[in-house]
């Protein structure tokens, strides 16, 4: 069986499966690393959303086999790592506004919604509470519907890191 | 302050006890374990009557022998907080907890009574006990009218005995005594913590003792804005799901299903084929399908879609929307129109609300370990009872050899009700020999998964000489299955008698549905048709539809009585405390100001679960707006705007029912625009989030402000469900105001072209792109 090895949350992993396994299912199935949600596997609801090479990535659309040994994949369990503290200031946001309901969805959201800012933050944006079309290309379901407060937390972290 | 909670006036069970007066027990135990009765004993002044029906005489379908083993259990019926040597209290919730907020409500009471701080208050979910019978449904947004007062109890009980212990301990007397965020303050600057006292208070022996509760006065937890206590959890992905679980040897499992609704397996063309592919460990036809097991559901899925099936038919075969329509129509039952006088006018509609999803984000799913002598099944079940009881029954095994774990869930809204994933789990889990993780593809969820039934709604109002003189709406549904029953099998196996099906659903659409204003004669009155769908209650059941149908034509009345649609409704709302929270968003919203065309206000009002809720809701639909383009999705009229005022009696939790009146106002503008199932030759169509346009952030309304009134009755109404109806019959509303029509089809797009290219139906579910890191942003 073919091996994969890439950086997973700062540390090299290697696994052995088939190339073609989405990533989703490599993390969750085989390496037990649950905070990526399934919603739909068809790159739509965006609960499995996390980070490769900083930016925002659904791992249910990704073989394994695409990896290169340098990709490093974060999910919701290394987000806090890569600004070196115990909670990414977007959690400590979404933590402040109250905003899971089930929570099903939220790993995925707060992940979109760091790329989010800091594809924003790139490109010269300031992330103002006017701003729809930031949020329009927020895509991820949430079926509790806690959009508003999503809102005010990605305004409140939009400066923090 | 002094007062232990023990009752010095205390006489006996049911005779003499008073108002705040309840008996609790100190349960015997190595540390400090106190409970209270839970059921009709303990609620029966507050019980939501909503949920509890009249049940059928149970002699016949119950087994006496069950029931006098069950009764005689020393802890029947007791709910039980426990507290241990570090300081920290214990409970298990005989609810599910699906996003609604209950276990945080229920921390708050223990913090309450028990005066220890909220984190130090641990609430899991209990497993199915059926000891409890019919306690242990989550539904009809009852959980917190029902546990309201036990856990108070217990824990005050528990408070008592602690300041029991520290007086024996400090030498004092419990009136010099005083508790203080989980410590016990004595004279001389003496403190004691909780976890101290906590061996010490324990009893050898079940000890009955009369608690009374404080009064509302006194709270200081009760009614004061509190975070979920799951919230760290939830934003670090270390919240537990069922699929997320653990269970050694439970490798993932999916089910091929039919192409038609309920099809059936004929045969299976290359099981051995199938069962060679990658991973796959086996694959096996059960009732629903052919299951398939593997090492990851990536290679489920691929499997699923290898299958070649000889497929049965449904039990829709060939039905299309137009069908079920005219079926309705022949169902309706029939108007009474009295003899009225000569100058009576009529608003005389008929509304047609389409299928609706009540697909959570995390699909149908359950862990299942079947061995030959027991079976453990881990799920997210809302009627855990009646799974453990049936799948013992499909098992052939004794109930007491089926455990059946409570995990947290991601979302209902009426689908956990229902056990579709755990009963398969353990279907599969017999079959393979092996243990299962069993969950649903996405497409599944939408197309084979329960819907909320589709109805019409006729409508009569007539008026003469400024008064509405009758008022008559004849709801004609699809069947909603209740076969989950009360929560106990008891009356499910009842609900699956016919007659006693259509009774129960009579009976829980006369006791939910109300007509807030004075209309003279009033009936409303339900009949169904058509059993072959796998439907259930969507959150807030038959409510959205019948109340977004009595909300349009109030509005009509107003215009032909022209009157203004929120002076109207003030004049004939019949309850003060509706026409409070109609008031608070009339002022707050600003209702009346001037607004371009194309845009308009809504007002609407909903009473239920010993509450009420007024929505004001502000809509764009000028052709800028409704063209807005997004890729993938739907965006069309846009609510800008909506202020919602909420009376549960009490909140618990203000914060978390200002979330749930959130999450119930995204339902209801779904259900007004944009969510529906399109019903073709015996199938849905819809198999993707960008198919089925539940609400997204581009549909969410800008501007939102919900306010939570104060404490009116001073007993905790039901929150889980109530803004839908208000939210989708204001935004219903705003929306033929806006458009200066009558809607009469919810949602309103579900007329136009597929804004999709349905998936097909064989294979049933579509491959996983592999395209990500294309798309990567
Ligand atoms: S599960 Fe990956 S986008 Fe839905
Ligand atoms: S919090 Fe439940 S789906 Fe978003």
């Amino acid at each position: 069986m073919p091996q994969h090895t890439f950086v997973l949350n700062g540390e090299p992993v290697t696994v052995e499966v088939e190339s073609d396994v989405r990533l989703l299912w490599v993390l969750r199935d085989v390496l037990g690393v649950t905070g990526p949600k399934y919603g739909c596997g068809l790159g739509v609801c965006q609960a499995c959303t996390s980070h490769i090479n900083g930016r925002a990535f659904n791992p249910c659309c990704v073989p394994v086999g695409d990896l290169a040994p340098t990709d490093e994949v974060t999910t919701i369990e290394g987000l806090p790592a890569t600004v070196g503290k115990d909670l990414h200031p977007m959690q400590e946001a979404w933590l402040d506004a109250d905003v899971p309901q089930c929570g099903y969805c939220q790993p995925g959201q707060i992940m979109a919604a760091v790329a989010k800012v800091r594809q924003a933050r790139e490109a010269g944006h300031e992330i103002s509470g006017l701003d729809d079309a930031v949020f329009d290309e927020i895509r991820n379901i949430c079926r509790c519907g806690t959009y508003h407060r999503i809102r005010e937390a990605v305004l409140a972290a939009a400066d923090r890191f | 302050m002094a007062d232990n909670g023990e009752a010095g006036d205390w006489v006996g069970r049911g005779h003499g006890v008073g108002r705040r007066t309840f008996l609790g027990y100190v349960l015997a135990a190595s540390t400090l374990t106190v409970a209270a009765e839970f059921g009709e004993a303990a609620t029966a002044p507050s019980r939501a009557a909503a949920a509890i029906p009249s049940p059928p005489e149970p002699s016949e379908l119950y087994d006496l022998n069950d029931l006098l083993t069950d009764a005689t259990l020393p802890t029947a019926n007791l709910i039980s907080i426990q507290v241990h040597a570090d300081g920290t209290a214990s409970f298990a919730l005989p609810r599910a907890e699906v996003g609604q907020g209950v276990t945080t409500s229920s921390a708050m009471l223990i913090a309450e009574e028990l005066d220890l701080p909220l984190d130090r208050v641990h609430v899991t979910l209990a497993d199915a006990r059926p000891e409890l019978l019919f306690n242990q449904l989550t539904g009809g947004s009852n959980t917190t009218i029902s546990t309201y007062t036990p856990i108070r109890v217990a824990a005050t009980l528990a408070r008592g005995r602690l300041l029991a212990a520290a007086a024996e301990q400090l030498n004092a007397s419990v009136t010099e005594l005083t508790t203080k965020a989980g410590t016990v303050l004595g004279p001389g600057g003496a403190v004691v913590g909780y976890g101290e006292l906590a061996v010490k208070a324990a009893s050898p022996t079940i000890v009955p003792v009369p608690v009374t509760l404080k009064d509302a006065g006194q709270f200081t937890v009760i009614g004061t804005p509190r975070n979920r206590i799951d919230a760290l959890e939830a934003v670090t992905g270390r919240k537990q799901f069922a699929m997320d679980l653990a269970v050694p040897g439970a490798l993932p499992a999916m089910i091929c299903r039919p192409p038609t609704i309920n099809g059936t397996v004929r045969s299976v063309r290359n099981a051995d084929t199938v069962r060679a592919m990658p991973g796959i460990t086996d694959v096996v036809p059960v009732t629903t399908g052919v299951a398939v097991r593997g090492r990851t559901f990536g290679q489920c899925i691929d499997a699923v879609r290898a299958l070649d099936v000889d497929w049965g038919p449904g039990t829709e075969e060939g039905t299309s929307e137009a069908d079920v329509l005219a079926e309705l129509r022949r169902a309706e039952l029939p108007l009474v129109i009295p003899p009225l006088p000569l100058l009576t006018k009529a608003v005389d509609l008929r509304f047609t609300f389409h299928f609706a999803s009540n697909s959570a984000l995390e699909t149908n799913c359950a862990v299942a370990d079947v061995r030959p002598d027991r079976a453990e099944i881990w799920g997210s079940l809302k009627s855990p009872i009646v799974a453990q009881e049936t799948i013992a029954a499909d098992l052939g095994l004794p109930v007491s050899a089926v455990t059946v774990h409570v995990t947290q869930g991601g979302g209902s809204f009426g689908r956990k009700l229902f056990f579709d994933g755990a009963r398969e789990a353990a279907e599969v889990s017999r079959a393979t020999g092996k243990p299962v993780r069993l969950m649903w593809h996405r497409t599944d969820d939408f197309r084979q998964g329960r819907t909320h039934p589709m109805s019409l709604s006729r409508v009569r109002a007539t008026y003469t000489l400024g008064q509405v003189v009758g008022y008559e709406q004849r709801h004609t549904s699809v069947g909603t299955d209740f076969g989950h029953g009360l929560g106990e099998i008891v009356t499910a196996l009842a609900a699956k008698l016919p007659v006693g099906d259509l009774g129960f659903s009579e009976t829980i659409f006369e006791l939910t549905q109300q007509t807030p204003y004075e209309f003279g004669v009033t009936t409303q009155l339900l009949a169904e048709a058509d059993r072959g769908f796998n439907t259930g209650s969507m959150r807030n059941i038959y409510s959205p539809n019948v109340r977004t149908a009595q909300e349009l034509v109030v509005d009509q009345l107003a215009k032909g009585m022209g009157q203004d649609p929120y002076a109207f409704r003030r004049r004939f709302l019949k309850d003060a405390r509706a026409r409070a929270v109609l008031d608070a968003v009339a002022t707050a919203g600003n209702w009346g100001r001037a607004m371009p065309a194309g845009t308009a206000q809504g007002i609407a009002l909903h009473p239920e679960y010993h509450g009420v809720v007024a929505v004001l809701a502000e809509i764009d639909c000028r052709p800028p707006t409704t063209g807005r383009k997004i890729p993938d999705a739907y965006t069309g009229p846009r609510v800008t705007k909506v202020v919602c005022a909420v009376d549960v009696g009490l909140a618990v939790n203000p914060r978390g029912l200002q979330a749930q009146m959130m999450g119930g106002i995204m339902d209801g503008i779904a259900v007004a625009l944009t969510s529906s199932l399109h019903l073709e030759n015996g199938r849905f169509l819809e198999g993707s989030w960008d198919h089925y346009y539940y609400t997204r952030q581009w549909n969410s309304p800008p501007e939102l402000q919900i306010v939570v009134m104060p404490p009116t009755t001073g007993a905790p109404g039901g929150a889980g469900e109530l803004a839908v109806a208000g939210a989708m019959a204001a935004v219903a509303c705003a929306y033929g105001r806006a458009t200066g029509t009558v809607p009469t089809t919810f949602p309103v797009n579900h007329g136009e072209p597929l804004g999709f290219e349905p998936l097909p139906a064989v294979p049933p579910i579509p491959a996983s792109p592999t395209d990500g890191l294309s798309r990567v942003s």
